[in-house]
């Protein structure tokens, strides 16, 4: 019952947030944090809970299943496993700085941005925790409305652009899945006769190579939009520059980690001699979405614009660790979905203090920061750092990692993604010094208190990821263990 | 007839009968209040009377009727559309003071139509449900007879309908050539009996085709859609894109099975293509509308190719997720429609997009409900729309009926773009609305209003939980 009352938390808090709104608007931001608050320290509360157990190889903490529409063979089955739980703490994680950073920033219908906050929540962590397909394309597409309403409503100037694009990308995506979902389920249900969308059941389906082709190329489009894989991306820099802060934090730190979870949970066991097949071609993307994504960054001028092509740059690597099918790089993998949403989580949120203060996201308008703002000058060059892949920082870890793996899996590849690091160099210390270095320009605040917690919270989390990543090891090895050996 | 077959057509003798008290009522010169009131109760006798013959079906009263569990479902959806139809009326007659009276005989022989049509298992019993339809839809169109478009589109509905009944007829009178009976289920046999089909029955079917395909709106006969769903004042735009429909389709998917349409590839092609037609351009031609009523009538084009897809792989599952289909997107089309109706003025109906920039500001739950029922349409998790889509869309891989299915998928994608149009234009700033003024009597607005949360939060209920009415459906369609 742990599982859905954690979702069901986000989504009454959500509605009470709401509601709460119409009389008190402060009243309405604490009932957001406290619902975020209470999972987070749930999830925090498995941590330590299951720590024993992930040692000793059990892989599913907590399974709960029950029907839904059983006429169809639909059940609401949530389990988690060591992966799902990581991920649900960096859902929470983010999603607790989320309602924190936009305290401020969001004077007009608060409670209606803390709804669609909070019920964004819920979907993604629906989204890790759902054992039944119906159920995680349900989640999948409940989480996609409130962020397009975060995007259409609290967003900047070509905020419509950017939500329909964002909508209708991830849509496409969506129901390409849903196809592939049913077309799975009606090969499942001629060979065994029991008709179900369960995640457990549907792993034993036995299926001709030509139709898993078509029926992995449903699911994998899907993923590589929300990854985003060249050349499904271009929905991305638009909506991340658009949204407001909480919203690209979201986003990056959270929406892009679906596609991610949904290739490593679903594609690679679903399907393990067809990835396998394609495992180069994928490799590939991954490159080319580290060099692209790196040259592209490298020429942009829009802060978050910037920082959103490094999350393609970053996410290649990603797909990278999963293809390499080694362990060393799988595990490479999840720390960069953990460290990437950390590090651009925080870097989102500082260009949203930037803007805040100077009303403009051109870098070319920026200069100087530093004089009048150390504090944050400090905090984004730890976080620059992080993102160019510093050693004792989180992100160091995991793309050493993931070139490791597939290193043994692809030599040439490996290299062409080891020059992504050369070009994440170039593009960060630009940003840096546009932003913060060189002559002094105005007078500014520097981080508020508040503002300070998130970065403290936030700088605190990449160090003890690069410095003693070993428990986060441990938690995801029976999970990536089982993927790789398969 | 005997008794048993008396006492089942009960609910359509009652509905027959509302419509003399309607007139009765008149004569004695009551208020549009008392009218309205007598035919919420009538209807819900209807019901009653639905509910009460259930148990001893099913019936056949040879040879035009047959009322069984199929009948029961679309009939009930029927008189449950108008019933929230006929609250909608009196708000939107009633501002306008023209003689709103006869309006509600016209709409209970036009429902009267639509429910034999679901019952009819013969062309005779086809072609009275469907004229008695038409007929009174003519008036119903160019009721306000003074406003703009109104006369517009009534001509144009009855020149259109006209010609598509004298389709239906010549049709009927080729099939009858070739199998020399009337009966759905006597020409199934004549028919199937042939190894080779005769080119009589293929050209009446075809012809017959035709004029389905115009009382559905089907793409190529599409044409008066936009046009009539304009001009014609909205509780009967809203009558002609549910009530109407439901019964044509209902009878179509009668026919089908009874002929057993799987078995005839020509037949399933035509309809694929008409499926896939209707879904290509019902969407792209409601990308530009600014109009919220020609939008939803293209949108209407669109979702009966969808649900065409489902008819298509007729059988149980086919049925069960049409009718799911059907009732979704009734709900939808009343709570959206509602919000139209609600928010017209005595000039014009609030049909141009521009009147609805920052509905979210002024009427929040007006708002909620366009929202919601947009979504619903577009077929987003927790709409009612999405469960809707999805038997749609099982029912369509599990017979491998890909063209169609891909279709359905892409255009539902380009759906969004205009769904997601209207509803942002709800959530802007900027509100310059005009408040109504209130001139009538607070109970009905109360009412409308609650009406609407109801649907709101039926909605929702379907969208999550599908369960349980799909049992019902199945339950009620194997009686």
């Amino acid at each position: 019952m742990m599982l859905p009352g954690m979702i069901m938390t986000l989504l009454i808090g959500g509605l009470l947030s709401w509601m709460a709104a119409r009389w008190n608007a402060v009243l309405s931001k604490w009932i957001a944090l406290l619902a975020v608050g209470a999972d987070l320290s749930l999830a925090g509360y498995w941590w330590f809970h299951f720590r024993d157990a992930a040692s000793s190889g059990s892989s599913w903490f907590i399974d709960f299943q029950t029907g839904w529409i059983p006429s169809f063979g639909i059940g609401f089955h949530v389990a988690m496993d060591g992966l799902g739980l990581v991920l649900l703490l960096l859902t929470f994680f983010l999603g607790i700085l989320a309602v924190l950073c936009s305290w401020q920033e969001i004077k007009e219908r608060t409670g209606f941005f803390y709804f669609n906050l909070l019920w964004t929540l819920a979907g993604i962590s629906g989204v890790f925790v759902a054992m039944d397909l119906f159920l995680f394309y349900f989640f999948w597409e409940v989480m996609l409305v409130p962020m397009f309403f975060l995007i259409s409503i609290w967003g900047d100037a070509r905020r419509r652009y950017a939500a329909y694009k964002f909508f209708i990308f991830t849509q496409a995506g969506g129901l390409l899945m849903l196809l592939a979902i049913l077309a799975l389920y009606f090969i499942h249900g001629r060979q065994t006769g029991t008709y179900t969308f369960d995640y457990f059941s549907l792993l034993h389906t036995s299926l001709a190579s030509s139709v898993s082709r078509w029926i992995l190329s449903g699911f994998l489009i899907a993923f590589a939009i929300k990854l985003p894989a060249v050349p499904f991306h271009s929905w991305l820099p638009d909506a991340h520059s658009e949204a407001p802060t909480a919203g690209s934090l979201l986003l990056a730190g959270l929406l892009l980690k679906t596609g991610a979870y949904g290739i490593i949970r679903f594609v690679l066991p679903l399907f393990p001699r067809e990835s396998a097949a394609i495992a180069w071609w994928a490799i590939l993307a991954g490159v080319i979405a580290i060099v692209y994504g790196a040259l592209l960054a490298f020429a942009q001028t829009d802060l978050k614009r910037l920082i959103a092509y490094t999350s393609v740059s970053h996410m290649g690597f990603v797909l990278l660790g999963i293809f390499s099918f080694s362990e060393i790089a799988m595990q490479g993998a999840v720390m960069q979905i953990l460290t990437h949403g950390i590090s651009t989580g925080a870097l989102f949120v500082m260009a949203g203090m930037l803007k805040e203060r100077l009303h403009t996201r051109d870098i070319e308008q920026m200069g100087g920061l530093w004089t009048s703002m150390p504090v944050m000058g400090g905090a984004a060059l730890l976080f620059t750092m992080a993102s160019l892949g510093l050693p004792m920082l989180g992100n160091f870890i995991a793309e050493f990692l993931i070139l490791l793996g597939t290193f043994s899996a692809s030599v040439p590849l490996a290299v062409i993604a080891s020059f992504g690091l050369v070009l994440s160099a170039l593009y960060s210390l630009r940003m840096v010094r546009k932003v913060f270095l060189g002559p002094a320009d105005l007078p500014l605040k520097d981080l508020s208190v508040r503002e300070l917690l998130i970065l403290a919270a936030m700088s605190i989390g990449i160090i003890a990821l690069g410095l003693y990543p070993q428990p986060v090891i441990d938690m995801v090895r029976t999970t990536v263990r089982q993927l790789v050996t398969r | 007839m005997s008794e048993i077959q008396f006492d089942a057509l009960l609910p359509y003798t009652l509905l027959a009968a509302s419509s003399m008290v309607i007139i009765l009522l008149i004569a004695f010169r009551l208020s549009h209040t008392v009218i309205q009131v007598v035919g919420f109760l009538l209807l819900c006798l209807v019901i009653a009377a639905l509910l009460k013959v259930r148990s001893s079906l099913p019936i056949a009263i040879l040879p035009l009727f047959q009322i069984d569990g199929f009948a029961l479902l679309f009939t009930g959806l029927i008189i449950f559309c108008v019933s929230i139809i006929g609250l909608l009326s009196y708000i939107y007659f009633e501002e306008r003071e023209e003689n709103p009276k006869e309006y509600y005989i016209l709409l209970f022989l036009a429902t009267l139509g639509a429910a034999i049509l679901t019952i009819s298992r013969h062309f005779i019993s086809l072609f009275i449900g469907v004229e008695l339809l038409s007929v009174s839809l003519y008036a119903l169109i160019g009721y306000l007879r003074t406003r703009n478009n109104a006369v517009e589109a009534g001509m144009k509905y009855l020149v259109l309908a006209a010609l598509s009944s004298a389709f239906l007829l010549f049709g009927m009178a080729l099939i009858y050539m070739d199998a020399g009976t009337m009966e759905f289920a006597a020409i199934a046999q004549k028919i199937s009996g042939h190894p080779a089909t005769s080119p009589l029955v293929i050209m009446g079917a075809g012809i017959m085709i035709v004029a389905i395909g115009f009382k559905l709106a089907l793409v190529p006969f599409h044409l008066w859609a936009a046009d009539v769903y304009q001009g014609a004042p909205t509780p009967v735009t809203l009558f002609i894109a549910t009530v109407s429909k439901i019964g044509v389709f209902a009878v179509l998917v009668r026919f089908a099975l009874a002929i057993d349409l799987q078995h005839y590839p020509q037949a399933s092609t035509v309809f694929s293509i008409l499926a896939i037609a209707s879904m290509i351009v019902g969407n792209v031609l409601a990308l530009r509308q600014q109009n919220i009523k020609r939008l939803l009538a293209y949108s209407s084009i669109a979702h009966f190719g969808y649900l065409l897809v489902a008819f298509l792989t007729g059988g149980g599952a086919g049925v069960e997720a049409a009718f799911f289909y059907l009732l979704a997107y009734s709900i939808t089309l009343l709570s959206a429609f509602g919000v139209v109706t609600l928010l017209s003025t005595r000039q014009r109906d609030a049909e141009d997009l521009t009147t609805y920039r920052g509905l979210f500001r002024k009427d929040p739950l007006m708002a909620a409900v366009l929202t919601v029922a947009l979504f619903s349409l577009a077929g987003i998790p927790l709409t009612a729309g999405f469960p809707a889509k999805f038997f749609v869309l099982t029912a369509g891989v599990r017979l491998h009926l890909w063209p169609p299915v891909i279709t359905l998928v892409l255009t539902s994608v380009i759906g969004l773009y205009y769904y997601l149009r209207v509803i942002s234009v709800l959530f802007e700033g900027s509100p310059h609305l005009e408040i109504k003024e209130r001139t009538l009597h607070p109970f009905f607005y109360t009412a409308t209003y609650a009406t609407l949360a109801a649907l709101l939060l039926l909605l929702c209920l379907l969208g999550v939980f599908p369960g349980s009415i799909v049992e019902g459906i199945r339950a009620y369609l194997l009686i």
